[in-house]
């Protein structure tokens, strides 16, 4: 899971001289829209470029391979523990059980995409209701959101999803996203709530509020806009966590029952002694996805954080 | 001491360009003068004062020279300024709040501080105490947590610390601004003490509030648009200023006592021109209700009385 | 001071009994005879073992009592350790499996936390110094941290254990060895475990790594620091500041961490068959074997929960502002 500290908080600019970029009495300067400013910005950072690359390299594989893929994932062929071959189309060889390992990685990259949007986007939305809600409101309401946050929080969620999956019979990769999304959210509330609490202090909050907004629509038109950027990244990073837990799910044998995933990969691969058998192809790829496409997720966080803040990018 | 500055340039680097804030300034400090440095926000002011002590990490030193006790001071090496901060140079910043590091006691932090600078604690423990009870802190305070301490308290904590060396030249970046007026009153004549017990041999009090630098400042700068715009002594600059700006800045002070029940109070008209591309000549000249021709050059800082200087043709003349 | 540990433990009390009502209620969420539902899924041949295990299930659930007495009973046995019976390998109670393994996980959870957590801090404070420094380990730490535990045990185990065959590729120690307290096995033991450990700790490394670039970057830009720097204090003083203000936040997030690392270690001990919890764990969801996974849950939540009191109490006695009795909120 993304490590503390990742996310960073918004900054609050500078009182720089006038006619520095950003300062009200701009007019005089070229004008420079703000989101022209940012996309400038956006296609020059190295690290936000790579990471966008390589996430929609694999979200293209995920979504052509399996269109692609010669054979079903889960079927039994012909061939056992064939190494990569351009012969049959079994570009990644087959497993111990004469499947084909492309098909089912291709596979699994769409799952793991599919749990990450899920996950993390559920994740994300409930976080946002807690954190906007115990951030604007503050007082009893705050009290028992974080307390309530705290609970979800120290329980190790890992442990509950095993708990929760193993009496399950039958799961679907929904129940599975849906399990990762309302147990990953403790961590995206406490972070909306730290930055709602600041906006809220603010005077263009306090303005609204005078002109009669209803606190709905202060929380959706003045504070969440604000904070777009920063929700933004923080479903980037939850989007990550929930395939890094997808997986290690799947890799205990909680995975989809019905489907293939990169973890199962994983699992079944050392279940059929794939290491010793030097069956590397079968083991090796699943990990390496994930890999790249949690870290490069994680870059590309990092290059919308010096996008967004103007204090990080360098001169 | 006293404090030579030769057509000093001091700029922002940004993407657009180079914001000028401090373009040419010329000046001098004399030996314990408490100089104040008035202008609107955003005019320079705060960049001059401390592009003095610490360039930070977008300002870039474009051109001039300063000169303090005779000896050239090299601002744009951050390296070699070390020698000179604190113990020549210092500065009480406008931060000065929340300039204390919070999980180190006030006391263990100072240690530390003059530690790092090849400064034996013991040898000013004594003289610490004994200026903060000056300013109204207990020894207590020593022990303490920032956090423990009202704003007010850091804030002369700080002025304390900043001076403990006994700098030459101290820049105070407003030190009033966050305070309300019976502490305004009471830090502001803790600075002219200061001075007078020779803590600190010269001073550049930087604030937009003009009525501070009427009762501490001998001698004030009022600086506009990155230029220098007039300097006189303090009295002088309130009671019978020359350049236009200046004159409108202060009439536009509301008096105490006196009720503005027939005229109402004057601002100045328009702002001040971005710093971006600065207009050539005089930069008041589209508020300058004297702009003439001769305006689109800009009017050098001249001397036009015993220690008034002024950069304006008309007030010149 | 003590307003703050007050709400700890009520947080942990509450979550304690929150996981206890949900261990317990899970099963009973299943449609129909819960027990039925279990016995069908195992499908026992021998009819006298079946008969056992029926009447074991059946005194655990207790299904004859009303709801509420059932819930009570619960917490009675919990309260008396009494975990229940293993159904796969009756007749060990899950306290005894449990007890076993534990010192496994924990030998490779203490030492691979505390270590990465040192070492990650300490790498990510270089990396704030430098720049050169900075371009080159950030990414390694990224990469490091985005690599899921059991991807980099399978590869760890791949290279030095089937490939080069310098370590042995599972187990805790060589069975074939003898078993006695000496230095042979005491190196065995250290063999087998010295895998297991290095992939759990550096994968948490470079996430305390990154985490602590990030801080320390944050702190060095600090109201304090640029004060300091303009009283012309040392770069070294400054760092010394900027690196203990942001040793706080890590340290909660040790707590918050505690969870991720309990997942790497469950999963890596699976991929080094290691003898642990996750081993058990492991062995009991594929034996379908509904006991020990509910008893090992519970055993997680207690280590986390005083996991979680152990650092706050750390945290209290380093930060001076939780001790002032200021506000709380938001740390972290």
């Amino acid at each position: 899971m993304s490590a503390p500290g990742n996310v960073s908080t918004v900054t609050t600019r500078d009182e720089l001289p006038a006619g520095t970029a950003g300062s009200p009495r701009d007019e005089e300067a070229k004008p420079v829209s703000g989101l022209r400013e940012t996309l400038y910005f956006a296609v020059r950072n190295k690290k936000l470029v790579f990471g966008l690359t390589v996430t929609l390299s694999m979200l293209a594989l995920a979504i052509l391979g399996p269109l692609i893929a010669r054979h079903p994932p889960l079927e039994y062929g012909g061939h056992l523990s064939l190494a990569p071959t351009t012969q049959d189309g079994y570009w990644l060889g087959t497993t111990l059980l004469g499947q084909d390992v492309f098909s089912q990685f291709v596979t699994g990259l769409r799952m793991a995409f599919i749990v990450g949007a899920l996950g993390g986007g559920i994740a994300a939305i409930v976080g946002m209701v807690v954190g906007f809600t115990a951030g604007y409101r503050g007082g009893i309401v705050d009290e028992l959101l974080n307390m309530v946050t705290n609970v979800v929080l120290v329980i190790p969620t890992f442990a509950l999803l095993l708990v929760i999956a193993a009496y399950l019979q039958v799961r679907g990769i929904m129940t599975e996203a849906i399990f990762i999304g309302l147990t990953s959210w403790p961590w995206a509330a406490r972070a909306v709530r730290a930055q709602t609490f600041s906006l809220t202090s603010r005077d263009f909050v306090s303005l609204a509020r005078l002109s009669g907004s209803n606190s709905r629509q202060i929380i959706f038109k003045e504070i969440a806009p604000n904070m777009s950027s920063y929700l933004f990244m923080m479903f980037i990073l939850l989007f990550g966590g929930a395939i890094l837990i997808a997986a290690t799910l799947d890799f205990i044998g909680l995975g989809p029952s019905n489907t293939i995933s990169l973890g199962m990969m994983m699992q079944l691969s050392v279940q059929n002694a794939a290491l010793q058998l030097h069956l590397w192809w079968w083991f090796l790829p699943p990990g390496l996805a994930i890999m790249a496409i949690v870290g490069s997720l994680y870059v590309m966080n990092v290059g919308l954080d010096e996008v967004f803040n103007p204090r990080l990018r360098s001169m | 001491m006293s404090l030579a500055v030769d057509d000093l340039r001091v700029y922002y680097r940004t993407l657009h360009g180079d914001v000028r804030a401090v373009d040419g300034v010329t000046f001098d400090i004399a030996d314990g003068e408490i100089m104040g440095l008035a202008g609107e926000s955003g005019c320079g002011k705060s960049s001059l004062g401390n592009s003095l002590v610490y360039l930070t990490g977008r300002m870039r030193f474009v051109g001039g020279s300063v000169e303090l006790d005779g000896a050239p001071l090299p601002i744009w090496d951050f390296e070699a300024m070390n020698r000179h901060r604190f113990k020549e140079i210092s500065v009480i910043p406008q931060y000065a709040m929340s300039a204390l590091n919070p999980t180190r006691k006030i006391g263990a932090m100072t240690a530390d501080l003059l530690g790092s600078r090849g400064i034996h604690y013991k040898h000013l423990a004594h003289e610490f105490v004994r200026r903060l009870e000056l300013v109204g802190l207990s020894e207590e305070v020593l022990g303490m947590y920032p956090m423990e301490l009202s704003g007010g308290m850091k804030q002369r904590a700080v002025m304390v610390i900043s001076t403990l060396l006994d700098p030459s030249l101290l820049i105070a970046d407003e030190i009033t601004s966050a305070l309300d007026v019976s502490t305004q009153k009471a830090v502001a004549e803790m600075l002219v003490e200061f001075r007078d017990r020779g803590f600190v041999k010269s001073m550049i009090v930087i604030t937009h509030d003009m009525s501070i630098l009427y009762q501490v400042a001998d001698t004030i700068l009022v600086m506009y648009a990155g230029h220098l715009v007039e300097k006189a002594p303090a009295g002088v600059i309130i009671d019978s200023p020359r350049h236009p700006y200046t004159r409108l800045l202060i009439s536009s002070l509301p008096e105490v006592g006196v009720r503005y029940a027939e005229r109402r109070l004057h601002g100045i008209p328009g702002t001040p021109p971005a710093l971006l591309n600065p207009p050539e000549g005089c930069r008041f000249r589209d508020r300058c209700p004297l702009a003439s021709a001769k305006c689109a050059h800009t009017p050098p800082f001249v001397e036009i009385g015993d220690g008034h200087r002024v950069a304006c043709w008309e007030a010149a003349a | 001071m003590l307003r703050y540990l007050l709400r700890k433990l009520l947080i942990y009390s509450l979550t304690f009994v929150v996981a206890v009502t949900i261990d317990w209620s899970i099963p009973h969420l299943m449609p129909g005879n819960p027990v039925l539902a279990l016995m069908s899924r195992i499908q026992i041949q021998n009819p006298q073992v079946a008969q056992h295990v029926y009447a074991s299930y059946m005194r655990s659930f207790n299904l004859d009592l009303p709801l509420w007495k059932q819930y009570y009973y619960f917490w009675v046995s919990l309260v008396h350790g009494d975990l229940g019976t293993s159904i796969m390998q009756f007749p060990t109670p899950v306290s005894s499996i449990i007890l076993h393994a534990i010192p496994y996980t924990l030998g490779l959870l203490i030492p691979a936390t505390l270590l990465s957590w040192y070492v990650g801090n300490k790498l990510g404070a270089l990396a704030a110094r430098r720049k050169v420094l900075d371009n080159t380990l950030l990414p390694f730490g990224y990469i490091l941290t985005a690599t899921p535990y059991m991807w980099i045990a399978i590869l760890m185990s791949f290279l030095f254990a089937v490939t080069w065959q310098v370590l042995p590729v599972g187990y805790a120690y060589d069975p074939t060895a003898g078993r006695g307290w000496s230095l042979t096995f005491g190196y065995d033991l250290f063999r087998h475990w010295l895998l297991p450990f290095l992939s759990l700790f550096l994968v948490a490394c470079g996430g305390w790594a990154i985490g602590m670039r990030n801080l320390i970057i944050y702190e060095l830009e600090a109201d304090y620091a640029h004060y300091l720097e303009s009283l012309g204090a040392p770069r070294k003083l400054v760092r010394k500041y900027a690196f203990r203000n942001a040793l706080l936040p890590q340290i909660t997030g040790l707590a918050l961490a505690l969870g991720a690392v309990i997942a790497g270690a469950l999963v890596t001990e699976i991929v080094f068959s290691y003898p642990g919890l996750g081993y058990q764990i492991y062995r009991a969801i594929t034996n379908e074997d509904y006991f020990v996974i509910q008893g090992i849950f519970l055993f997680i939540i207690v280590g986390v929960l005083i996991a979680n009191f152990v650092v706050d109490i750390v945290y209290m006695i380093v930060d001076p502002r939780t001790r002032i009795g200021m506000q709380e909120g938001g740390q972290a």
